[in-house]
């Protein structure tokens, strides 16, 4: 409605309008200041969860890569690699559960869970439930980034780290991750700017993040238009920055010959 | 058994489900031997070649390596694998590595050298190969030939007792191919023991004190270069030899 009479109104009025819902939105009571601490609130659940979604992330990939290439044991093999097996068995059937129900279910409903039923009794801390859902959440699509790079690495690498003497975890740390990292850090930049947007449902548990900030300030000036194009812009300006450092990023990795 | 065995195969089977590539192998390689295997394509030369560093594992047969079973689960396969270098058609270098890298990692990781030690070993190597000045340069930087021969040195940095190569010059330009064969063959004259997949004939007669002839999983006919050459007995080797002549 707000939108209808703006485009009808003619030019001055408009000007004038839009100057007056501007202060009653953003300076009035400081109200800005709900979409900077907002920000703050987001930008901080983004970086924190991705960090914790690497941490989860690479341990997964790992542990499921390991377990792909781990030969099934033979007869007369001693009990400790035959434990060893039967365990990361486990693991890994493990790891593949929580990749299916954090893929198969909307992160919603899982941060509602997460706050509402595994921490009901337990007073903590909003944002750090956030960071743990969302960390947990982007710790799954982390694990399939960084099983995809491990698996892009051509096995001449492993064998020739194998050849040399080397462990399998050896091979694994100093030939195989760190070429891997660099063919992945493109997509993992896109997972952090998948998982800034997706941090705006952390108004369900009543968290002020970017997005609820706006919503209270149309909740106080009952003007819906200027605090949530506010918030659009502001996230469209953050992933537009992002997608720049990100790109910027794919074209050095790709000019850079080794 | 004599002491100079350095390797012996005893009935190696190796299949890939149904597939069998190796149909019961035996041969023994002594100290100093440079045995060059050949064969038609899919004959198993290469699976054999990797089973000796038990790259693929064997189905069953045993591999005593300097007297010890390497196929029995119980060994650190490891340990071993440092005694036996290994040079691959394509190189495998490690493209995030300069050369000097490459060639340090392994000694460093492995056997304790210092950084020092482990540098003035490569570097005497890659005197030796002719590549002293691109010990800083990263793998992409390298022609196919350079990348080959510094695969080679990066092998010898771990002192090893027997050196395999599988078909190392047939990803080559033919004009690098030379270059990879000087270096193999000054390296047989110097003692190494090598174990050398290659359908360079000319190397085999030249270097090679054992040529060995395998067709589908089996060694058909073994023996020095003249006699494989130009005395062969079976009619597989005749033919491949009219094949590839
Ligand atoms: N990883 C594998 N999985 C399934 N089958 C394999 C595998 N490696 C080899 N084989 C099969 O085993 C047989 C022997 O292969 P191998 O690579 O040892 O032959 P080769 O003599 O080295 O041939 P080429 O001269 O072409 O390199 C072939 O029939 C091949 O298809
Ligand atoms: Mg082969």
């Amino acid at each position: 409605m707000y939108f209808i009479d703006f485009l009808l109104n003619s030019p001055g009025p408009v000007l004038a309008s839009f100057m007056e819902r501007f202060r009653s939105n953003f300076i009035i009571d400081d109200r800005w200041k709900y979409l900077l601490s907002g920000l703050k609130v987001t930008l901080i659940i983004t970086f924190f969860a991705l960090l914790i979604g690497l941490i989860i992330g690479f341990v997964v990939a790992i542990i499921r890569t390991s377990f792909d290439k781990m030969d099934k044991p033979k007869k007369g093999q001693p009990f400790r690699k035959k434990l060893g097996y039967v365990l990361l068995k486990l693991i890994n059937f493990i790891c593949k559960l929580y990749l299916t129900i954090i893929r198969g279910t909307p992160v919603v409903v899982q941060i509602l869970i997460i706050y509402f039923v595994i921490f009901a009794s337990v007073n903590i801390d909003k944002t750090l439930t956030a960071i743990i859902a969302f960390g947990f959440n982007s710790g799954a699509y982390v694990a399939e980034i960084i099983r995809s790079g491990i698996m892009s690495i051509d096995k001449g690498q492993f064998e020739a780290g194998r050849s040399l003497g080397l462990s399998y975890i050896q091979t694994m740390y100093y030939i195989i991750t760190p070429q891997a990292l660099k063919n992945i850090l493109p997509a993992l930049g896109n997972e952090f700017i998948v998982l800034l947007k997706e941090t705006a449902v952390s108004g369900y548990i009543a968290l002020v993040d970017l997005t609820k900030a706006g919503d209270i300030i149309r909740s106080r000036t009952y003007d819906a238009f200027m605090p949530l194009i506010a918030v659009a812009l502001i996230y469209l300006a953050l992933v537009m920055f992002f997608t720049y450092l990100v790109n910027k990023l794919e074209r050095r990795l790709r000019s850079s010959d080794h | 058994m004599t002491t100079d065995v350095l390797i012996e195969v005893k009935d190696l089977k190796k299949e890939f489900g149904r597939q069998k590539a190796l149909n019961g192998v035996n041969v023994h390689i002594k100290k100093a031997d440079v045995m060059v295997v050949i064969g038609p394509s899919g004959s198993g030369k290469s699976t054999f070649l990797r089973c000796l560093n038990l790259l693929e594992t064997p189905t069953s047969g045993t591999i005593l390596f300097e007297g010890t079973d390497i196929t029995d689960p119980r060994v650190d396969i490891n340990e071993h694998r440092r005694k036996m270098g290994m040079v691959f058609q394509q190189f495998n270098l490690f493209p995030h590595m300069t050369v000097l890298k490459n060639m340090t990692l392994a000694p460093m990781k492995l056997l304790n050298k210092s950084k020092a030690e482990a540098e003035d070993k490569a570097m005497s190597l890659l005197e030796r190969v002719g590549l002293r000045d691109r010990a800083d340069a990263y793998p992409s930087q390298l022609s196919g030939g350079q990348k080959q021969r510094i695969a080679i040195v990066r092998a010898l940095c771990m002192d090893p007792n027997v050196m395999l190569f599988d078909e190392p010059t047939s990803a080559l330009d033919p004009e690098m191919v030379g270059e990879v064969l000087e270096v193999m063959k000054s390296l047989a004259d110097s003692g190494m023991t090598m174990v050398v997949v290659s359908h360079e004939m000319g190397f085999a007669r030249e270097v090679a004190t054992r040529v060995v002839f395998m067709d589908e999983g089996c060694i058909v006919e073994e023996g020095s270069p003249e006699d494989i050459f130009t005395a062969p007995k079976s009619d597989r080797l005749k033919s491949f030899l009219n094949k590839i002549l």
